[in-house]
């Protein structure tokens, strides 16, 4: 018996607005604990909210962007629970009419397209922090992410695999990185991911017992995590035992490497949602959803397009660097810079996905300026360095900040190709091998190859190859 | 000379016209109130030191020869559940009994804005819950009139200490007549205005939906005066009022009645209303025929099912409102607690009181998965059906008339253990509150035991203006300027 996996993602999405949802301190992250906030974000009592409105464009770029139908007439509801991350004991959010309805994204996998359909996408607020201090016994709440705008996308259960999963969530965060909508740091919680999993045998068209998997921060994380229930659910359902599934929340334990029940159904909250009574409704109308669409930036698959006519890259190449807004930005101001577009490609997607992959940085935080990387490939093509010495001035630049010139200078890896030092090489080379200019005179013309070698190494890395190469055929000539 | 027998305006003129300085008038009041409050128990706190430093500022001010505002050197109370920055502000709650505010609600920054002088925080049915002020976590307060009756509520304390000449002015707050309520139980003048008219920032929360904040006076240009202060659009209450909006009600307040329509709803005139009040209340209808006005009955059907929507829809919304009150940041914590769950339950056990969980059950209940559709939505429906009828009976009378409370003042402990004789005390007022109009309650008479009598005028969507007009009519008709048993 086979068996299909179907997954479905709830996705939080911090807004990248200045200030918070109904208050004006600030949204920045990584401020001491609770130095973004004031009465209103604290639920001093008798404080009132005031809806940002950038949230609601916000809303609608994001709604625009991913196909949705836009609701007209909206409003806000509140979502009641105690908790001390929450100090209104309410969040205020949208119940039955979220802002965007239906919508989708449409997906790659191994070459297959795929389309995720989209339930619906709705705006609300963000809670707090609660910091357990286990020696201590104590718990401390950090209130400077409450009242941080979000958007919460709900796709249809539409996914079928984990490699689909996780390619639907790279493929939606470049869609909202273009968009300008949020920043996406799944690592500082900018972009969160629930995933409800559950399994049914090949050909049957319902639903089975599903379970939702909390506390998914990165997407290698989403990957272990699905992966993991997917293996679970699939032994119980392979022993009989799928009763054993039940609908419930577990928690991903990223330490453990595997997911932990949190809550059953039972335990579910009753939120009593009703509409917020200090709010007003939100209505938009057709002009604000025509002017967003009229400003909307640049598009995933138009800049794609783009690249294959502009810069004739292949489709991975393509893939890599567009599917990351930032690397496609750095990548263009490169081009622009005059860097062949195929040899920016290369240093790219080679050497510098490298090294930010070791030093652990994002690709909004490349340390070489465009125009720095630029001269590099300059002095490179213009033969002053070999390709070699440039890699590891690359690399010195990365760690440094230093400039090509300076490293090249510093280390002495300018190449020779003035033709009187490498004639002198060569012909100190060809003098102490006399057995190969025999044999290449003899007519085994790959003795030329291992000459060269020796003159790369006699000169220390340092002959211009091409000039080198040039200067061996004639004297090699002239000895024949 | 009696400061504090004067009207609010008169007590400006006289600071303006150095007849006495501010700082007369507060020392004077602050005697008054040490003198009075023992009895009657108004005041939850008082602001002494502050009042007279503001006061001093006020007289500083005349002296230069500067202008000073509407409200120059006119002292006011506020009701407890306003808040005032870094003066506690209780909502009469142990779990609010220690919290002080770290900033002002607009209606006290617009009252400073106009110089008017905090004396003091009022006493309340804990969060403005009843229709006695018997609920306030702290002391009870009496009716001037009587001591030994409830001074109505919420707004007992601010009723209370204008009537007993504590103060010209107060501030109440109105989710279902608890300004106008106890307005008429101590016989002053109570107005709750427009929803959105006056901000709610700053008020802490009972019913959202339906709070509006509202003067009391022992007159109605002196309430208009207040009202002219503290209304207006507030960018930190959305529900506030957008568009613009009568700026000045007292300069066209003296115009009269002649030719206005007032309806008078006859179900509010049915089983349950008191014989005296119903005598009291015709009297003045024909008083206003006399003065010109057309006063016709009209029939508000469903305007008695009103009352259990409204404690569908505030118990609901009350039932969110005061989950923040969990003993984690602010107000009362329980000593001892096992874990955060404990923590918050027995804080919010210990510190509510019965009247206010009662509440928070009820719309708990009502907005419970399964219930929603058969409570709060069919409350929200039979509110919508209410409004509409106000409406369409504004398309054609200019006013509404009736009595304000079926009861006179009942006596302390009277009722206080039937929270529905007590909840039908607000029969007349709370259908005002589902409808977002405004009304004013003013005494029309005395009882033969020699307990005041209120009558209430209603009002379209910001028709305060229409509404000043017919009260200052029919008081100075009434001539109920020397009404006050204390004073």
């Amino acid at each position: 018996m086979s068996f299909e996996t179907i997954i479905g993602l709830e996705i939080h999405v911090e807004l990248n607005t200045k200030s918070k949802i109904f208050c004006s301190c600030s949204t920045e992250f990584g401020a001491k604990p609770n130095e973004h906030t004031c009465p209103i974000c604290l639920g001093i009592p008798g404080t009132l909210p005031v809806l940002n409105e950038e949230v609601v464009n916000l809303a609608l770029k994001a709604g625009t962007i991913l196909n949705c139908e836009i609701n007209k007439l909206n409003k806000l509801d509140r979502k009641n629970y105690f908790y001390p991350d929450l100090p209104k004991a309410y969040q205020t959010s949208q119940y039955d009419i979220p802002i965007c309805r239906g919508g989708h994204v449409d997906i790659e996998t191994d070459g297959v397209k795929h389309r995720i359909r989209l339930n619906r996408i709705h705006m609300e607020e963000d809670a707090g922090k609660l910091v357990h201090l286990e020696d201590e016994g104590v718990s401390l709440v950090d209130y400077n992410r409450v009242g941080v705008p979000l958007i919460e996308i709900v796709t249809e259960p539409d996914i079928r695999s984990v490699e689909e999963a996780v390619t639907f969530l790279r493929t939606l965060k470049s869609m909202l990185e273009y968009g300008e909508i949020s920043d996406c740091r799944m690592e500082q919680g900018s972009l969160r991911c629930d995933a409800n999993i559950s399994q049914r045998r090949v050909g049957q068209d319902t639903f089975n017992t599903r379970v939702e998997l909390k506390n998914i921060n990165s997407f290698k994380e989403l990957q272990k995590a699905l992966e993991k229930e997917e293996k679970r659910q699939r032994e119980l359902y392979t022993f009989g035992e799928e009763n054993k599934i039940v609908q419930e929340t577990r928690r991903w334990d990223s330490a453990k490497g595997k997911t932990i029940p949190m809550r059953s159904k039972e335990d579910a909250h009753d939120y009593r949602y009703f509409p917020e009574p200090d709010l007003v409704p939100v209505i938009i109308n057709s002009i604000q959803i025509q002017e967003i669409k009229e400003a909307l930036p640049e598009m995933p698959v138009e800049k794609k397009k783009r690249f294959k006519v502009l810069y004739s890259l292949n489709d991975k190449e393509i893939d890599i660097i567009v599917g990351d807004k930032a690397l496609s930005e750095y990548y263009e101001a490169l081009v622009s810079y005059g860097t062949n577009p195929k040899t920016g490609a290369n240093w790219i997607l080679g050497n510098m996905l490298k090294l930010l992959n070791e030093k652990e940085l994002e690709t909004n935080q490349i340390p070489v300026p465009p125009n720095a990387l630029c001269k590099l490939t300059e002095i490179i093509s213009e033969g002053k360095i070999s390709i070699t010495a440039g890699q590891e001035v690359f690399k010195e630049m990365f760690y440094t900040g230093k400039s090509a010139e300076e490293i090249v200078k510093e280390k002495g890896l300018s190449q020779i190709s003035d033709t009187k030092d490498l004639e002198r090489i060569i012909k100190s080379v060809l003098d102490s091998n006399p057995q190969s200019v025999s044999d290449y005179a003899a007519g085994k013309t790959q003795a030329a190859g291992f000459l060269m070698g020796q003159i790369m190494k006699a000169s220390k890395g340092k002959a211009n190859p091409q000039v080198a190469k040039a200067l061996l055929d004639e004297q090699l000539k002239q000895r024949v | 000379m009696n400061i504090e027998k004067m009207t609010a305006r008169s007590i400006r003129r006289g600071i303006m016209e150095k007849q006495f300085t501010a700082k007369e008038v507060i020392t004077s009041f602050f005697e008054k109130i040490h003198e009075k409050d023992p009895a009657i128990n108004g005041f939850l706190t008082l602001c002494r030191e502050e009042a007279l430093v503001q006061a001093e500022h006020i007289d500083e001010k005349v002296k230069n020869g500067e202008q000073i505002g509407s409200l120059g050197g006119v002292p006011i109370a506020i009701k407890d559940n306003m808040c005032t920055d870094g003066i506690k502000t209780t909502c009469a709650s142990k779990i609010l009994y220690d919290f002080i505010p770290p900033y002002d609600a607009t209606v006290i920054k617009k009252l400073k804005d106009a110089d008017a002088v905090i004396i003091g925080k009022t006493n309340m049915d804990e969060f403005a819950m009843g229709s006695s002020t018997e609920n306030s976590a702290f002391k009870k307060t009496k009716n001037p009139w009587d001591l030994e009756r409830v001074p109505g509520g919420s707004s007992g304390g601010s009723a209370a200490v204008v009537s007993a000449g504590m103060a010209p002015v107060a501030l109440g707050s109105d989710t279902g007549g608890s300004i106008r309520q106890p307005a008429a139980f101590c016989g002053v003048v109570g107005l709750k205005p427009t929803y959105g008219l006056v901000s709610r920032f700053g008020l802490i929360a009972f019913g959202s939906s339906l709070d509006q904040i509202g003067p009391l006076s022992r007159n109605v240009k002196d309430s208009a005066l207040v009202l002219e202060a503290i209304q207006g659009e507030d960018k930190l209450d959305s529900t506030s009022v957008k568009h613009s909006i009568t700026k000045d009600y007292i300069s066209s307040i003296e115009k009269g009645v002649k030719g206005m329509r007032i309806g008078v709803p006859v179900e509010f005139f049915q089983s349950g209303l008191d014989d005296e009040i119903a005598a009291s209340i015709k009297e003045s209808i024909e008083k206003l025929k006399a003065l010109g006005a057309v006063l016709e009955d009209i029939s508000l059907p469903i305007t008695t099912e009103g009352l259990s929507a409204y404690y569908i829809i505030s118990s609901a919304e009350a039932s969110s409102n005061l989950a923040r009150f969990d003993g984690i940041r602010y107000g009362y914590r329980t000593e001892q607690f096992e874990n955060l769950d404990e923590l918050m339950e027995k804080s919010r056990s210990e510190g509510f009181g019965e009247e206010v969980k009662r509440r928070i059950m009820l719309g708990t209940f009502a907005l419970s998965s399964g219930y929603y559709d058969a409570y709060y939505n069919r409350a929200q429906k039979l509110r919508k059906k209410i409004k509409e009828q106000f409406t369409k009976v504004f398309e054609s009378y200019d006013l509404i008339l009736s009595p304000t409370s079926p009861v006179l003042p009942f006596k302390i402990g009277e009722k206080s253990s039937n929270p529905i004789e007590m909840y039908l005390a607000d029969i007349y007022t709370i259908n005002i509150n589902l409808a977002g109009i405004p009304a004013l309650s003013m005494p029309c008479g005395i009882s033969q035991a020699g307990l005041p009598i209120g009558l209430q005028i209603i009002g379209p969507h910001y028709g305060e203006d229409k509404i000043f007009k017919a009260a200052y009519a029919l008081e100075q008709e009434l001539k109920l300027a020397a009404f006050h048993p204390m004073l």
